[in-house]
């Protein structure tokens, strides 16, 4: 039996984790992810978890307690942000690399300077090659329904990475929503107990984190791709058996209007929303526009894609992110390396946009699928980068 | 062991763990050594200084005398330093 409760995208987060028998949580807030953390502490202090909940001085201290955790065999969940993410570095390729299966929500938030709080995808982009599985979601809907399968993914035996679900700063964070939850035992069911595979054990002694060099360092790294490659199968089971008990399905990718379209739109988080809504209304008058949400990142979706822009005569790859002094924008570049990898011949430009919180209008959007309709109709893209939503 | 010998990512533990506790036993660091220590024990006064110096424990301690253990020893010449009657000489290896 589901129920709709009133949250918000932190809330969703915070409800979600309270519902997969976390044993740790350590955590340092930071707006806006400061919800996720408080709402949970409230949990604990009610009684209603048994989760130990480690506060910190810094996010530098979150990560490395989680680590610490992890590897004792438990279940971890922390959240961060913006400089939180950043701080947190070093230790999320320590946590990657020692396979801690550890969940984080992370509220996309710029990273300074100026000072903003706003979103967009700097933070998380900054650790892009961090070694984590990397989910970007919609809505609060689908923040709460990653978060519990996240824990299903990282746990497995085959993948033990880490993963991030990131959600976007206020626009999900601090909007409230209905959201459709499921019961604490039928989530305790789906998401069941961690079972480790190596753990720090007083009655079984191993080491790790020795220092590991020339001889065995890239052995190590190696089996590290290798958990991210075999991770497709994990996320894929897991969507199923989660479409089977809610009825939600959830893949790599979702597309909107990709069967017949001539010109698209790519990006990842909230901003997807408003890109199905004006690509509906735009279909209705005939025009052949679609969108592709990515809601994995990492590992990178690069099959789906092909499949999804079979069609396709022109696309908009949008970035919420600036990779300053790159030919492109971070998902930009991998799809772009990714057409060429399959010898696909595509007119694809690059829109940044967004960037401290900037409103990616209606109005924005439909300019994109216009110019992108442009390039289908003559093959010329004539801005390969460009952005959208700032002032000359 | 040559670059070849060494076990493959295949079938080496997950993220560099360490199984088993005193695994750095097996763990040969003399083929570091670029000098040799080498004991006079007519001079050795067996005051133990080189035995409570040596950073890599490859000093033996025996009934009345010392000896260097050679597959741990790295050379680094501290014994040779230490020791107050010059009973260490460091001798190149010749390998």
């Amino acid at each position: 039996m589901s129920k709709i409760l009133g949250l918000t995208g932190d809330g969703a987060v915070a409800y979600a984790v309270k519902q997969c028998n976390v044993d740790v949580v350590a955590a340092y807030p930071i707006t806006p992810q400061t919800l996720i953390v408080e709402e949970f502490s409230e949990y604990v202090h009610n009684g209603e978890v048994h989760t130990e909940f480690v506060c910190v001085e810094s996010e530098h201290s979150a990560m490395s307690a989680c680590v610490g955790a992890s590897l004792t065999g438990a279940r971890v969940f922390t959240a961060t942000a913006s400089q939180g993410l950043a701080l947190m570095h070093e230790i999320l390729y320590i946590a990657s690399s020692l396979r801690c299966p550890i969940v984080m929500g992370v509220v996309n938030r710029t990273l300074s300077a100026p000072i903003n709080i706003h979103c967009d995808h700097s933070d998380m982009m900054g650790s892009r090659d961090c070694g984590w599985i990397q989910i970007y979601v919609e809505n609060a809907q689908e923040a709460y329904d990653w978060v519990l399968q996240a824990f299903r993914i990282a746990e497995d035996p085959d993948v033990l990475l880490p993963v991030t679900v990131n959600l976007d700063a206020f626009i999900l964070s601090h909007s409230l929503e209905g959201v459709k939850v499921l019961d604490d035992a039928e989530v305790e069911k789906f998401v069941s107990t961690r079972k480790p595979v190596l753990r720090v054990d007083p009655d079984k002694p191993i080491t790790v984190g020795a220092l590991c060099l020339t001889d065995f360092f890239f052995e190590t790294k190696r089996q590290h791709v290798e958990a991210m490659n075999n991770s497709p199968k994990t996320i894929s089971r897991v969507n199923n058996e989660f479409a089977e008990l809610t009825g939600r399905r959830y893949d790599f990718i979702e597309t909107f209007g990709m069967d017949d379209a001539e010109a698209a739109i790519i990006c990842l988080g909230s901003t997807a929303g408003t890109a199905k809504a004006v690509a509906k209304s735009m279909r209705s008058k005939g025009k052949k526009v679609g969108v592709i949400k990515p809601w994995v990142y990492r590992p990178f979706p690069a099959k789906q894609i092909v499949e999804a822009i079979e069609n396709l005569k022109a696309l908009a790859v949008l970035d919420r992110a600036c990779s300053i002094g790159a030919p492109y924008g971070p998902l930009c570049s991998d799809i772009t390396a990714t057409l060429y990898r399959e010898g696909i011949k595509l007119g694809v430009f690059n829109v940044i946009y967004g960037l401290g919180g900037r409103d990616m209008t209606p109005f924005n959007i439909e300019t994109v699928f216009n110019e992108t309709l442009e390039v289908a109709k003559t093959g010329v893209v004539k801005e390969p980068l460009k952005f959208v939503g700032v002032r000359e | 062991m040559s670059e070849e010998s060494k076990p493959g990512w295949k079938s080496i533990p997950m993220a560099g763990v360490l199984l088993e506790p005193g695994s750095a036993m097996k763990y040969k660091t003399g083929d570091w050594r670029a000098f040799r220590p080498i004991i006079d024990e007519e001079k050795c006064i067996n005051c133990l200084l080189c035995w409570i110096y040596c950073p890599d424990g490859a000093v033996i301690r025996e009934e009345k005398k010392v000896s260097i253990n050679y597959e741990y020893c790295k050379g680094c010449g501290i014994c040779a330093n230490e020791c107050p009657v010059k009973a260490i000489t460091m001798v190149e290896e010749k390998r």
